[in-house]
């Protein structure tokens, strides 16, 4: 399948994109909807001499990640997310270790075990640091099967860039759903390992993988060496699409699977005459301010519509700034809001821009 | 001058921050003492818990990673399958390896990674100030359990080696004691044993040993050498409990 079109499930995609992307360890544990990519790797690692291990829980996969990320191996796990949470300290201590990793969330409905059907009510977890202390990732957030494949194998290379996890982050529809797919023959980055824990082989100084900083002053360089960090990847790593911003008096914005129907609400409404443009985020974090100044002198209205109660939409409001109204709409639970809810949210927003009331 | 005595070369030369009378500096030593007689400092990692010996990294002159707490063994298990030729061991407390890391510890063992793994047993928690440990003794009085622990309440002590004896994975499993010469001896045959087990491929090893906590037991360091041989060891029996050689022994 060197560069030809298959097709595949989405989950079982972002396991072929790792294997290819040189990831050759896959620790994981259970959950609905993502079992398709663990067996995936189960078949496939072997194949290339790589190592899959289902792990006891979640906690346990994860700081198998980080003992094999610390060995210098490229490393994944992946899960939904009641088991995201349980991967939670963990990433906090890949983070503070400045370890990478590619960390894959399927999204379903919570809180608790709530529902094994779609969502986005991670995103805050996801975006504003799940685990404690000061820390970020960048999180991709794919709106289809080719971009599963696309952003999984840049999501080792952006690890590897910084030394830092990074998560993947899907609403569970898109593991599950079947498109065409094309793995895009790519060279990826050589990155040379030597912090990592190999065993001496020869080297004066041991190598350490720690996050343990016991002197304040030292723990506070730490963190200011890790924000500079964060700081380099939020000015490299924003990733969005927009659509016909250049003259859209409502925008709307989405991610993920609602990007695709809020998408087809637009096309729809331009049919009707309707000025709408649409920002759909690719990196969540970092979240693409700029694509909102781009709407900024056109835009009368913005609507953000999530599978949430409303937890990107604050990002939005961040970005806007003031400027602008910014509505929401959301539905959760596993329910995916319809292309015709969100045309009539979209109107009822279109009609307060025309009767200047927004 | 001939040199009788001298620290392992796989030893670094930093001051310890151990408590006056505490075994863990005897357990390091003897850790180091192997590493160096099995010549494989250069291809050891370790893994340091969380607990009093956090800082083991310190110590050692070979690569380390430093887990979260309780993790040890998962972290062990991803640098083993990355690198199978490399000697991979843990060093934890019983905090952190017989509470919040049972799991970790115990399908590690199932799973018959071949790593090994120093268990400090001092029947209490010392890094966070002597609260109760899974493996306190029943009456042995602990900052969470002033009246002593109680039956009733919070169970009896737990026997990790027996337990990880019953698991197939499990290749060697022995408990020693480090409150004398004879039996810091013996000690040091088992640790030297369970590397050399990892060395052959042979799967799971671990070594609990006995340790003081003059500090939070509130002895003197001679009265908690003592208390190990009255009290922890008619709870804690010494010996192998298991051997590649000859099973599981009952
Ligand atoms: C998740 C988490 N919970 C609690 C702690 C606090 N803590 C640090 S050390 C420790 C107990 C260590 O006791 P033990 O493993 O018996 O080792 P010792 O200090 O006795 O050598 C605890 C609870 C922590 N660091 N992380
Ligand atoms: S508190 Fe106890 S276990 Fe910790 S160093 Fe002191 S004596 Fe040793």
């Amino acid at each position: 399948m060197a560069n030809e079109t298959v097709l595949m499930k989405g989950n079982e995609v972002i396991g072929e994109a790792a294997v290819r992307a040189g990831c050759r360890y896959f620790f994981g544990y259970p959950i609905t909807p993502q079992n398709e990519l663990p067996a995936y790797m189960a078949k496939r690692l072997p194949e290339v001499q790589g190592v899959f291990v289902q792990a006891e829980s979640e906690t346990a996969a994860i700081n198998m990640v980080y003992g094999a990320s610390g060995a210098g191996a490229r490393v994944m796990t992946s899960s939904s997310s009641p088991g995201i949470s349980l991967k939670q300290e963990g990433i906090s201590y890949l983070a503070g270790a400045e370890l990478p990793a590619v960390i894959v969330n399927m999204m379903r409905g919570g809180p608790g075990l709530g529902t094994i059907q779609p969502s986005q009510s991670d995103y805050f977890q996801a975006t504003k640091g799940g685990g404690h202390g000061d820390y970020n990732m960048v999180v991709l957030a794919p709106a289809s099967v080719q971009e599963l494949a696309d952003l999984t194998m840049d999501a080792f290379d952006i690890a590897d860039k910084y030394r830092n996890p990074v998560m993947v982050l899907g609403d569970g529809v898109l593991g599950q759903m079947m498109e065409p797919v094309a793995f895009k023959e790519r060279q990826s980055a050589e990155f040379v390992k030597d912090w990592a824990t190999t065993g001496k082989q020869g080297r004066s100084k041991p190598n350490l993988i720690n996050s343990l900083y016991l002197d304040p002053e030292k723990s506070a360089e730490h963190n200011e060496e890790l924000h500079a960090k964060y700081m380099t990847m939020a000015k490299n790593e924003v990733r969005y699409e927009v659509k016909n911003l250049e003259d859209a008096e409502v925008v709307l914005v989405a991610y993920g699977m609602m990007a695709r129907i809020t998408s087809s609400v637009m096309n729809k409404a331009r049919e009707k005459g309707m000025k709408v443009g649409l920002i759909r985020p690719i990196s969540v974090w970092p979240f693409p301010d700029e694509a909102f100044e781009m709407a900024l002198p056109q835009a009368k209205a913005f609507l953000t519509v999530e599978m949430s109660k409303g937890q990107m939409v604050e990002d939005v409001r961040l970005a806007v700034n003031g400027r602008a109204p910014v509505y929401f709409y959301g539905r959760t639970g596993g329910v995916i809001p319809s292309p015709q809810e969100v045309m009539e949210q979209l109107e009822a927003v279109y009609a307060k821009v025309q009767g200047g009331e927004a | 001058m001939k040199q009788i005595f001298a620290k392992p070369q796989s030893m670094t030369d930093k001051v310890s921050h151990y408590c006056p009378g505490c075994t863990h500096g005897i357990a390091h030593r003897l850790v180091g003492e192997t590493i160096d007689e099995l010549g494989i400092a250069d291809r050891t990692i370790g893994v340091a818990s969380v607990g009093c010996s956090v800082l083991a990294y310190e110590y050692f002159d070979v690569d380390f990673q430093q887990a979260s707490h309780g993790r040890a063994p998962a972290v062990a298990t991803g640098i083993k399958r990355v690198h199978p030729e490399s000697i991979v061991f843990t060093y934890q407390g019983d905090g952190d390896l017989a509470s919040i890391g049972t799991a970790e510890a115990i399908h590690a063992a199932m799973r018959g990674e071949n790593i090994t793994i120093i268990f400090i047993n001092n029947a209490i928690y010392g890094m966070t100030g002597g609260q109760m440990a899974p493996t306190t003794l029943l009456g042995q009085q602990t900052t969470t359990t002033p009246e002593g622990r109680r039956f009733e309440e919070m169970g009896a002590p737990i026997r990790m080696a027996e337990m990880l004896a019953t698991l197939d994975g499990a290749a060697y499993v022995a408990r020693f004691s480090l409150h004398d010469i004879p039996n810091i001896t013996k000690a040091k045959r088992a640790i030297k044993k369970s590397f050399q087990y990892q060395l052959e491929g042979k799967g799971f090893t671990i070594v609990e040993l006995l340790s003081t906590c003059p500090t939070n037991w509130g002895m003197s360091p001679n009265e908690s050498l003592e208390w190990v041989q009255t009290d922890m060891m008619k709870v804690y029996p010494l010996g192998e409990f298991k051997t590649p050689e000859e099973g599981e022994k009952k």
